[in-house]
């Protein structure tokens, strides 16, 4: 007896659930609990002591890569900063903004994070980077699963981005 | 009692441990046995092919590559077919590479690749393969495994013997099967005889780019032309045609066509006529032919119509055009690595017959001659043969050839391989295949240099080679271990459509240089966004242009509003990714062409026509990344009579 009555009481609540599923709300949307990745990493703190990968300072990590180091002068070359500024307009403002977060992090302030090799690699071998570097790993979980495209560029053009991004 | 029992137990008990023993011995045999034909053929995971092999598709109108041993298939690549699997045929880009006189033509039946070759060998640069049924020959890039070039042939017919290169790729020459009236023109089909031609073309191909042009047709007395191969080494320049239906017949052709006991192979020394044609001979006739060409670099098809070929008269050439008389309607023309042998499978009967190129050369010189049909010279049977294989088989059809002075010829109807020896013409070994064999292909064995490996035979009919699957089954192929003085059976696999010849080549020659992605900074087409912030929507009339790009994971805009019923919506899909294999792919509700596939760094285009008011997705048909099922966006489609502005975004 007991046994019928759960079934049947479940019968009935399932029955409420799809009747209630049916009704058409002409809400602007709807809302539970929970809370959206973006503003997670911006506005809550972690749970651990971990700072956001995209708000962390790793400026010792020179990455996984070709590039084993790098010697920037103090002047800025400005022909350079200018071919890497074309560069960054094709091969990658489609998930980079300079000013914004868009699909992957924005630039402006990169090299205050990240050291110009690890930028080097990172641009030059995405997928090693994320198989090796615990940076460019956390990265990819932070920003959703959105794997970096490798663009296929020589050392000189991505040499030529770098300069670009210390304009910024 | 029990005794009886003991002993029937006893004896049961011992028969079975000897059957036991005698099964696992002979389980032993047979393993060692199969595994070292598995092991043969076995590409261990993460390992790869010795060589390519391109099966033509027949009916599919497409070729296929493969790799053996492994008998894997790789990619079907788009010739003559539209093929919504990438968009070929159907985007507008490629619409124009299916262009014909006849107007768009979305299929073929392609019958015979043939791998480009320097100095006789292959140098895998392209292959080129025949459109048999509305006559096209196609020229395929081996760097990036697509269609580049459709030529239509005008005066042509059943495009059958066709397309087989020269040693240099100087020429890819196409013959007509069928005679028709050239030009074309209302006549009763009875007054055939001596009326109808058969047009043979020679179609040059620019060293450097590939380029086709129609350089000269010789028109032919109207027989059937039924396959060809180009001479190599010593009878480099001259080029050989099987005959059938000499007969001239018009109707019941499987008795009318069979009725005299030699048909021919005509031989032509296209050098000769080359020069004719360059010192200004031939007879310019009026026709119509559409010339396609695709370009890696605007990722655009363009169609060209031309109107005029240059036609030869054979006998106004002399010494250009001989016939060989061979028995019994050869089909198969093959030349052997040296040039000295040329191979006609007269596929009525059991004999092959065997040519000799030197001594038709002296039966030239020295003018014996049979008589002459249409004015064309036969040379006396006697002193152009060199042996005739004694096959024991029936119905040859095909010979290729290995490194070693050996042969190997299909026997259709006595569904067999046989390896014979050059020279001695002896039988040296026979193989049944399953069932009912056409070609067979050893890579390089159309050339002077065979890797005589393998041997890979392709069959009509397939019955029970496989699990049944309705009435209607994919051919099955064998390959065979030709390395031994003995062929051996290694493996079956089916092929798709149906493959007639096929082509092959070591890996080493294409795998390096096959071509991995389309620079983006090379795009020149003209539709093509090669930074985000280019991309846009614009209106001319009812004509809609999406300027889009993707990379993972979405489209470059990814919401569009402003687009009404009526309107003929161009989505020009622009690949911003570079690196290997990450194509994107699109499609949209209602399109009624197909979808896109586009490879990095690409442009493609589809039109799409909303019919309905509503707001419609589209989405990435290629599974791209982790985000893929997040690649999509939306339209919204107003009424034809709407206000609303055009305006597209993305992630505002």
């Amino acid at each position: 007896m007991k046994i019928k009555f759960a079934i049947s009481t479940l019968l009935v609540a399932l029955l409420l659930i799809g009747c209630g599923g049916k009704t058409e709300k002409k809400d602007d949307g709807f809302s539970v609990e929970r809370t959206k990745s973006s503003e997670k990493v911006e506005q809550k703190a972690p749970e651990t002591n971990e700072v956001p990968a995209s708000q962390r300072i790793t400026l010792d990590n020179k990455g996984v890569g070709q590039i084993k180091n790098i010697t920037l002068d103090p002047e800025i070359n400005q022909e350079m900063a200018t071919t890497g500024g074309e560069l960054f307009k094709t091969n990658c403002t489609a998930c980079h903004k300079t000013d914004r977060r868009f699909i992957g992090p924005k630039m402006q302030g990169i090299l205050e994070r990240r050291s110009p090799e690890w930028v080097m690699n990172m641009i030059l071998d995405p997928q090693l980077m994320v198989e090796e570097d615990r940076c460019a790993k956390d990265l990819l979980v932070e920003f959703n699963g959105a794997a970096m495209a490798n663009q296929n560029l020589t050392v000189e053009q991505t040499r030529a981005l770098l300069e670009y991004f210390r304009t910024l | 009692m029990k005794k009886i029992y003991y002993v029937i137990g006893g004896l049961l008990g011992a028969t079975l441990l000897y059957m036991g023993c005698n099964r696992a011995a002979g389980l032993n045999t047979n393993g060692a046995l199969a595994s070292s034909a598995a092991e043969k053929v076995y590409v261990a995971p993460g390992e790869q092919d010795e060589f390519y092999a391109f099966l033509s598709g027949g009916y599919s109108g497409n070729l296929t590559v493969y790799g053996l041993p492994s008998g894997r298939m790789f990619k079907e690549i788009p010739v003559f077919s539209q093929f919504p699997t990438s968009g070929y045929g159907y985007s507008e880009e490629t619409k124009p590479m299916l262009n014909t006189s006849f107007g768009f033509i979305p299929w073929d039946d392609l019958h015979h690749p043939d791998i480009s070759q320097t100095n006789g060998e292959l140098d895998g640069r392209w292959v080129f393969v025949n459109g048999n049924n509305t006559p096209r020959i196609a020229r395929i890039s081996l760097e990036t495994f697509e269609t580049e070039e459709i030529i239509e042939i005008p005066n042509s017919a059943g495009n059958h013997s066709s397309a087989f290169i020269t040693e240099n790729t100087e020429y890819v020459i196409a013959g007509t099967r069928f005679a028709v009236p050239v030009p074309q023109r209302d006549m009763p089909i009875n007054e055939y005889k001596g009326n109808f031609k058969g047009a043979l073309s020679f179609i040059s191909v620019d060293a450097e780019t590939g380029r086709l042009d129609l350089k000269f047709q010789v028109i032919m007395p109207g027989f059937n032309y039924d396959l060809s191969h180009p001479g190599r080494g010593k009878s480099h320049g001259w080029h050989f045609f099987s005959t059938y239906n000499t007969e001239e017949a018009n109707s019941l052709m499987e008795v009318n066509s069979s009725q005299n006991d030699k048909d021919f192979i005509a031989a032509i020394n296209w050098q000769k006529i080359e020069e004719f044609v360059d010192n200004g001979g031939g007879t310019k006739m009026a026709t119509n032919y559409a010339h396609n060409v695709y370009s890696h670099e605007t990722h655009m098809g363009t169609s060209t119509m031309k109107n005029e070929v240059i036609t030869v008269d054979p006998t106004q050439v002399e010494g250009a055009v001989f016939f060989l008389p061979t028995p019994k309607s050869p089909h198969g023309c093959d030349v052997d690595p040296s040039g000295e042998y040329i191979i006609g499978s007269g596929k009525l009967s059991a004999d092959l017959t065997v040519h000799s190129f030197t001594k038709m050369l002296a039966a030239i010189e020295a003018e014996k001659f049979d008589g002459e049909a249409y004015g064309i010279p036969i040379l006396s049977f006697d002193d152009v043969m060199a042996g005739v294989v004694k096959s024991g088989g029936l119905g040859p059809l095909h010979t290729e050839f290995d490194a070693n002075g050996n042969a190997y010829t299909t026997f259709f109807i006595s569904s067999e391989v046989v390896k014979w020896r050059l020279e001695t013409w002896d039988v040296v070994d026979r193989k049944p295949t399953f069932y009912s064999v056409g070609h067979l292909m050893i890579p390089g064995g159309n050339s002077r240099k065979p890797f005589g490996k393998y041997v890979v035979a392709m069959n009509k009919i397939t019955k029970d080679r496989y699990l049944p699957t309705g009435p209607e089954l994919e051919h099955s192929a064998q390959i065979y271990d030709i390395s031994g003085e003995k062929m051996e059976l290694l493996y079956d696999f089916p092929t798709h459509g149906e493959p007639h010849y096929a082509a092959g080549c070591p890996a080493e020659l294409l795998a390096s240089k096959s071509k991995k992605i389309y620079r983006l900074d090379e795009n020149k087409h003209p539709y093509a966004v090669t930074n985000p912030s280019e991309a846009k929507v614009e209106r001319n009339g009812n004509e809609v242009h999406v300027y889009m790009s993707t990379i993972r994971s979405h489209f470059t805009p990814d919401n569009i509003e402003g687009i009404k019923v009526g309107d003929k919506v161009y989505f020009h899909i622009t690949n911003h990714e570079q690196d290997f294999d990450v194509p994107h792919g699109f499609s949209i509700i209602g399109q009624n062409t197909s979808e896109l596939l586009i490879m990095p760094g690409q442009t493609k285009t589809s039109v799409w026509e909303p019919k309905q008011v509503g707001v419609w997705p589209f989405y990435c048909t290629d599974f791209c990344s982790a985000l893929h099922q997040e690649m999509q966006g939306y339209v919204r489609v107003s009424p034809a009579n709407s206000n609303i502005e055009l305006s597209w975004s993305l992630g505002e």
